[in-house]
């Protein structure tokens, strides 16, 4: 990345501009993460100064959701962490699957890779026809995609090892046809699916589900913003519902801890009260 | 070293490194004075199953606290952070750090780049950046800023790298402050603490 054009202060202007204009709140998320996108956007599409981004920005509604875009970390792989994927096979579908109906909200689901890695625990489990996955995100462009459920060639190999350390046993092809360099993962996994766009800073609960899956997703915001999205977990999940976080996240120092206990050593943590 | 003083107080010392560079790491941590009066962090290119043992190799070598870098964390002198695998840490401006998971950068993640640029940002003449042997070209662009802000940019002598391409890239690419032989590493770092001591009364 070139060295840092954008200052502190025109970053903090940027921001109100978003909120203020269009409604996107990113002023908690932590600082150091998005200056430096918004930086490597600045470079990419060549502004010559602040003030002619920030106008751009302002005035260009198209020019918005390329910035949404490439701002939000879109990053994410199949089967990711495959020990969680492992713990889930094997401590939570079974509690899940004495319900007659499962409800489970991918929030932040980026290009779905970890939606249909859900699936395919689902359907190994023969529980895929009685659940409904709901996976939102705040950034559309990804959404397609996720819905589309093409994903390039190229991952296969590595999707299919993170498979098998999870405890897969089916040859990870049968789940996809592949085509030239892209892989269509099989509509029988995401006709369950249901993708729409939320946003965990603004938006509110929209059900109420047994297993929210937030990967990922709280490393970007600060202390505050953290807080209020565990509100909102909590608010969304049913009483002994589960809450599964990134590698590197914890509901430990929070709000609502008081109420969750944390299964195993993985990040999953069952709302108890 | 040329100079004896390096006269100006340190707040944060960050050691990148890649192919090589771990033997040099562990032959600097028992050297390291205890007390450090910054933070130091340390960001190594690694495969993703070596992780917990890292940090447990790494105290076993030295007085210092180790320990691996946690989101929101607060910086705090004389603890060594390891940048978890699979994850890029950031710096804060508020002396905080952060983790991402954006695209890889030089093949790598965690990126040399983005924890020496964001301590460039967030500690400006105070920040110090080691780059040791490795095989790409991660932590050349992050030097460079370091030295912009006025930090201080420090490269292991290629000669002594057991993968010379990555200081080289450094070399090529900025005039650095010092070339250390690795052996030098620990004396370097032990001294910007003293200075530290000195210039910050």
């Amino acid at each position: 990345m070139e060295q840092g054009v954008l200052q502190d202060s025109d970053i903090e202007i940027l921001l109100n501009d978003l909120c203020e204009v269009y409604g996107y709140d990113f002023t908690d998320y932590s600082k150091a993460s998005i200056k430096r996108r918004i930086n490597r956007l600045f470079t990419i599409d060549r502004f010559l100064s602040f003030a002619e981004f920030r106008y751009r920005l302002r005035f260009d509604p198209d020019y918005l959701k390329r910035f949404v875009e490439q701002i939000t970390v879109t990053v994410t792989e199949m089967f990711r962490d495959p020990l969680f994927y492992r713990a889930l096979r094997e401590h939570i579908l079974p509690v899940l699957g004495t319900y007659p109906f499962i409800r489970i909200w991918h929030a932040g689901c980026s290009t779905g890779e970890e939606v249909y890695s859900m699936a395919i625990l689902l359907k190994e489990a023969n529980l895929l026809h009685k659940s409904l996955l709901y996976a939102t995100d705040i950034n559309a462009e990804v959404l397609e995609k996720a819905r589309k459920g093409i994903f390039p060639l190229s991952q296969m190999k590595q999707y299919s090892e993170n498979y098998i350390l999870s405890g897969g046993k089916k040859d990870f092809s049968s789940y996809y046809t592949a085509s030239y360099d892209k892989v269509k993962l099989d509509e029988s996994l995401s006709k369950k699916m249901i993708f729409s766009s939320h946003n965990l800073v603004s938006d509110h609960s929209f059900n109420e589900f047994q297993l929210i899956l937030c990967r990922n997703v709280l490393i970007y915001f600060d202390k505050d913003l953290q807080s209020r999205v565990f509100d909102l977990f909590e608010n969304s999940l049913e009483n002994l519902g589960y809450l599964a976080l990134g590698s590197k996240e914890t509901l430990r120092f929070s709000n609502i801890s008081q109420r969750f206990k944390q299964i195993d050593k993985e990040k999953i943590w069952r709302k108890i009260a | 070293m040329e100079k004896n003083s390096i006269g100006r107080s340190v707040g944060l010392v960050v050691i990148g490194g890649s192919a090589g560079s771990l033997d040099v790491v562990l032959q600097m941590l028992p050297f390291l004075n205890g007390g450090l009066r910054f933070p130091l962090i340390i960001v190594l290119h690694r495969k993703i199953s070596f992780d917990s043992a890292l940090t447990d190799l790494f105290a076993g070598k030295t007085a210092l606290i180790v320990k691996e870098a946690e989101e929101k964390e607060e910086l705090k002198p004389g603890i060594i952070y390891i940048a978890p695998a699979d994850y890029h840490l950031l710096v804060e401006a508020n002396h905080t750090l952060s983790i991402d998971y954006s695209e890889k950068i030089h093949y790598s993640r965690p990126s040399i780049d983005v924890t020496f640029e964001t301590a460039a940002d967030a500690f400006g003449k105070a920040a110090v950046g080691i780059l040791l042997s490795g095989a790409n070209a991660d932590g050349s662009e992050g030097l460079k800023v370091i030295r912009s802000l006025g930090g201080i940019t420090v490269v292991q002598n290629p000669v002594t790298a057991e993968i010379p391409y990555m200081p080289q890239q450094a070399l090529g690419a900025l005039a650095v402050d010092y070339v250390l032989d690795s052996h030098q590493i620990a004396g370097f770092i032990n001294k910007l603490s003293d200075d530290t001591a000195a210039y910050s009364e």
